[in-house]
């Protein structure tokens, strides 16, 4: 006996597993991330008045606005290469699943500045809370990106997605699960830039 | 293609890297067993420490050095291992690695679990995370020895802490993925005509605890790469300012707070009793039902009772925490979200009792745990009140009174639902019963000697002796009347291992020359009965499941035969 | 399979490139936001507003959230209050905190 559901729908839920799958996963995700900015609220509350104010004013505003720009159009990207599957475009999608990859890249080669650039200054983890969670959030988050790209480079390449001539239906599905994680990753920058850099 | 039945396969395929749920089931089975055992063994050196102090410990004393005395440092790192090695190595993956992927694919009619691959990583993630946390102890320093709470600032300095933390990486990433994997299976692979109420309540407590755990878990993660952080990368957290550490003061930037780890950990901790104790409600459940010959109490009551407990379990944590200097307000709050998670579990209890009036009661030895189950649990159950109430529990904090009440729910709780489990779903999994005679020889003692080490706890912990003292009290004046009980609990912990041999032999035995028995032998209705023993690889059933009725139609009036199973037309 | 066909995907399409154009407006908002002489609890409120406003447009539409299956919906509210608890009970224990006088 086949396991059913993967990929048409169950009559009474209205899902196939994957898609449920990938939510309870995201869900904890959010448990992952609200425990960092539990944190990082109760750290800023600890820290004397005005500490993190301080520190955060240190960060570059400019790079991580590009930054979130890079990645809502990696979001977009991304969407765009799951719709060309949806209109049968193979081409397209594997064009705008590239440029997502591109965007991912960028956004990685801005933090490695950012990054390097504070380190130039003798600035790392340890030299305060505030630069201490800033690291790990969006460290972190940057793992998760990196953990992105390695599947979505996986499906962009041949091998990835010969799927797409023998179940079709299929592999748009998984294109679609990867683009929920990857709307998730860009939601989750979406709370840590203005959180980090702004406030 | 999901997988293909048809393509023979090697030893690799088909025993070690399985996806097959029920192989996978018993891997998580052996190597929880071991663990659980070998946890025991650290409190068995614990506790001759305890009733002996400062005697050479017997067998195990050369590793100990100092002729062969346990010395403090490594009664600490034994107390910290043991507690993490007893619940996340030992019996969360017995309660929901083991059990819940065996079974509750089987019990749903369903092949497998959702996602055959996805489990089979949760189940080597753990074996790494196992593994490290094992090979923690041969480190130059040893493992870790700032108890399974790792409070800071202690454990950013103590020695075995970074391995411990990232084994926990290792062990929550397994939760994760199979509590997905589980809560997937359970709304997507029921059989048709298995609506959610006709689930046996094994399914549903499963069901609850993999939302614990899969929205509990995250937020120890997060602590646990931050406690990381402190350790490696000289950040400070859970440092705060000023802080002297042996005589210096500690060179980081501060501002953090301890309070910090603490509020993360119990967020997922407390949960995590509830994950230890629903999967064994569940076996009682199924359980008390099939040899009460009666369908479960209060059905309905008990599946809302345990997903209410779940919800609840969220909210109360702090009540760990009545001593950090909380104010009025919040402890008022925790306390009366506590009181109020007590509900649930006298309702699900209560009606496991009540399960039991007028019952044609048959005395196997699944049911005996069972039925040791309740009192043990209500014992458990109802000491933890004065620890909910902030007053009592600022005598009681920190205590043996808290040791006793928490093993009280584990030991004689827990532990005894799974091993009614294992008893019940052996002919399942093997096609062969365990000895009757050995099974009894197992739980009377077992059943005595547990009470043995725990109920002296309750009178040491309201007479003032903290836990994790090295030397049991012996320094203390208050601890003076009661010191007595530390042999006497040492002994009953040297029975209690005793006891073990007959299960273990039973095990051996069975599986090789154990009665045969058809693919029912206990006349149950649920659905994994219907299967072969064992059932067939990777489709668990020979043709379509239908279910027609709910899972405990025992005695029903009218139908021939004191049971009617659930995928019977 | 799912709730597009063909001729709905353009559609769609459409409202996907107008969420992006206004993720792309929001964010240089909230970046001039920041500049604002207003105290420090309005700057939070105001962020995390605009945050919340431009996470609920990736959440509805990116994601499909908008029109997806209830036992999702459920899943993801149960998470988003605990989420509340995680977030907000530590805080409240803290600025409740026993202190000397």
């Amino acid at each position: 006996m086949q396991i059913p559901y993967t990929t048409e729908e169950r009559p009474d839920t209205g899902l196939n597993n994957s898609k449920l799958g990938i939510w309870i996963f995201l869900a904890s995700e959010i448990m992952l991330f609200g425990g960092l900015f539990s944190a990082y609220v109760f750290l800023r509350m600890a820290a004397p008045d005005g500490d993190f104010a301080y520190w955060g004013s240190k960060l570059n505003i400019p790079m991580a606005t590009f930054n979130t720009l890079v990645l809502i159009t990696s979001s977009m990207t991304m969407l765009m290469s799951w719709a060309s599957l949806k209109m049968k475009d193979l081409q397209k999608f594997k064009m705008y699943m590239g440029l997502t990859l591109l965007c991912a890249t960028i956004f990685l080669v801005v933090k490695y500045f950012e990054y390097t650039g504070k380190f130039h200054h003798g600035i790392f983890p340890s030299s305060s809370t505030f630069m201490g969670i800033y690291f790990t959030l969006t460290g972190l988050h940057m793992l998760h990106i990196i953990g992105g790209m390695i599947v979505m480079g996986y499906f962009w390449l041949p091998m990835g997605n010969k799927m797409w001539e023998s179940d079709s239906e299929r592999f748009t599905n998984r294109i679609e699960i990867v683009g929920l994680y990857w709307h998730f990753v860009d939601l989750v920058w979406i709370f840590l830039f203005p959180i980090l850099y702004l406030l | 293609m999901s997988n293909n039945s048809h393509h023979e396969e090697n030893f690799l395929q088909k025993y070690v890297f399985s996806v097959d749920h029920k192989i996978i089931g018993l891997q998580y089975g052996i190597t929880s067993l071991m663990f659980l055992f070998f946890g025991f063994c650290l409190m068995m050196v614990m506790r001759w420490q305890l009733a002996y102090p400062e005697t050479p410990v017997p067998f195990v004393g050369n590793l100990l050095g100092d002729a062969g005395i346990l010395l403090p440092e490594i009664y600490n790192m034994l107390g910290a291992m043991h507690g993490t090695i007893m619940i996340f190595l030992g019996v969360v993956p017995l309660a929901v690695g083991a059990f819940g992927n065996y079974i509750v694919p089987l019990q749903i009619g369903a092949p497998d679990m959702a996602f055959p691959k996805l489990n089979a990583a949760s189940y080597w993630s753990y074996f790494i995370g196992g593994v490290i946390m094992l090979a923690s102890f041969f480190l130059p320093e040893g493992a870790a020895r700032s108890g399974w709470t790792s409070y800071p600032p202690l454990s950013i300095f103590e020695t075995g802490q970074t391995a411990w933390l990232i084994g926990m990486v290792f062990l929550i990433t397994s939760s994760l993925l199979g509590s997905m994997n589980i809560i997937v299976t359970i709304v997507q692979l029921r059989a048709p005509g298995l609506t959610w109420f006709r689930l046996p309540f094994f399914v549903w407590g499963q069901f609850v605890t993999a939302f614990l755990l899969v929205l509990a878990f995250p937020p120890l993660e997060a602590a646990a790469v931050l406690q990381l952080m402190d350790r490696v990368a000289q950040t400070s957290f859970f440092l705060p300012s000023g802080l002297v550490y042996s005589g210096a003061t500690v060179d980081v930037y501060g501002s953090g707070s301890p309070l910090l780890w603490q509020h993360l950990f119990w967020f997922l901790a407390h949960p995590e009793v509830y994950v230890l104790i629903l999967p064994a409600m569940g076996i009682v459940g199924d359980v008390i039902a099939n040899n009460t010959r009666k369908p479960l109490w209060g059905y309905k009551s008990i599946v809302y009772g345990s997903v209410f407990l779940g919800f609840m379990s969220f909210i109360v944590w702090a009540h760990h925490m009545f001593l950090t200097g909380m104010g009025q307000a919040m402890s008022s709050f925790f306390q009366t979200t506590t009181m109020i998670i007590s509900i649930p579990s006298v309702i699900i209890l209560t009606s496991f009792f009540i399960s039991l009036w007028g019952a044609s009661i048959r005395f196997t030895t699944p049911m005996l745990f069972a039925l040791a189950f309740l009192p043990m649990f209500g014992i458990g159950g109802l000491t933890g009140l004065p620890l909910g109430v902030g007053a009592s529990d600022i005598h009681l904090h920190d205590t043996y009174y808290v040791i006793g009440h928490f093993h009280y729910v584990v030991a004689p709780g827990t532990i005894f639902a799974l091993f009614a489990g294992i008893y019940y779903w052996f002919p399942k999994m093997t096609g062969r019963k365990m000895s009757e005679a050995l099974g009894k020889l197992h739980f009377w003692p077992s059943l005595i000697f547990m009470n043995g080490i725990f109920m002296p706890m309750f009178i040491q912990g309201l007479a003032g002796v903290s836990r994790r003292l090295y030397d049991g009290g012996q320094s203390y004046a208050h601890a003076q009347d009661v010191l007595q009980w530390n042999e006497f609990m040492s002994i009953s912990a040297f029975c209690l291992a005793a006891a073990q041999i007959p299960f273990f032999i039973n095990i051996f035995i069975s599986m090789f020359k154990g009665e045969k028995v058809d693919r029912n032998p206990w006349h149950a209705t649920t659905i994994e009965w219907s299967a072969p023993s064992p059932p067939v690889p990777h489709a668990n059933f020979e043709g379509e499941v239908e279910v027609f009725r709910g899972p405990y139609e025992y005695s029903v009036p009218g139908a021939d035969k004191d049971f009617s199973p659930q995928t019977e037309k | 399979m799912s709730d597009h066909d063909n001729g709905h995907i353009e559609e769609h399409i459409k409202v996907y490139l107008t969420v992006f154009g206004a993720l792309a407006v929001l964010t240089v908002l909230t970046v001039a936001a920041s500049y604002m002489n207003i105290s420090t609890t309005e700057a939070i409120f105001l962020a995390l507003a605009i945050a919340t406003v431009k996470a609920s447009l990736v959440a509805g539409y990116f994601m499909h959230l908008i029109d997806e299956k209830k036992t999702i919906i459920y899943i993801l509210s149960l998470t988003f209050i605990f989420f509340l608890f995680c977030m907000f009970i530590p805080m409240i224990t803290e600025i409740d905190h026993a202190r000397l006088p």
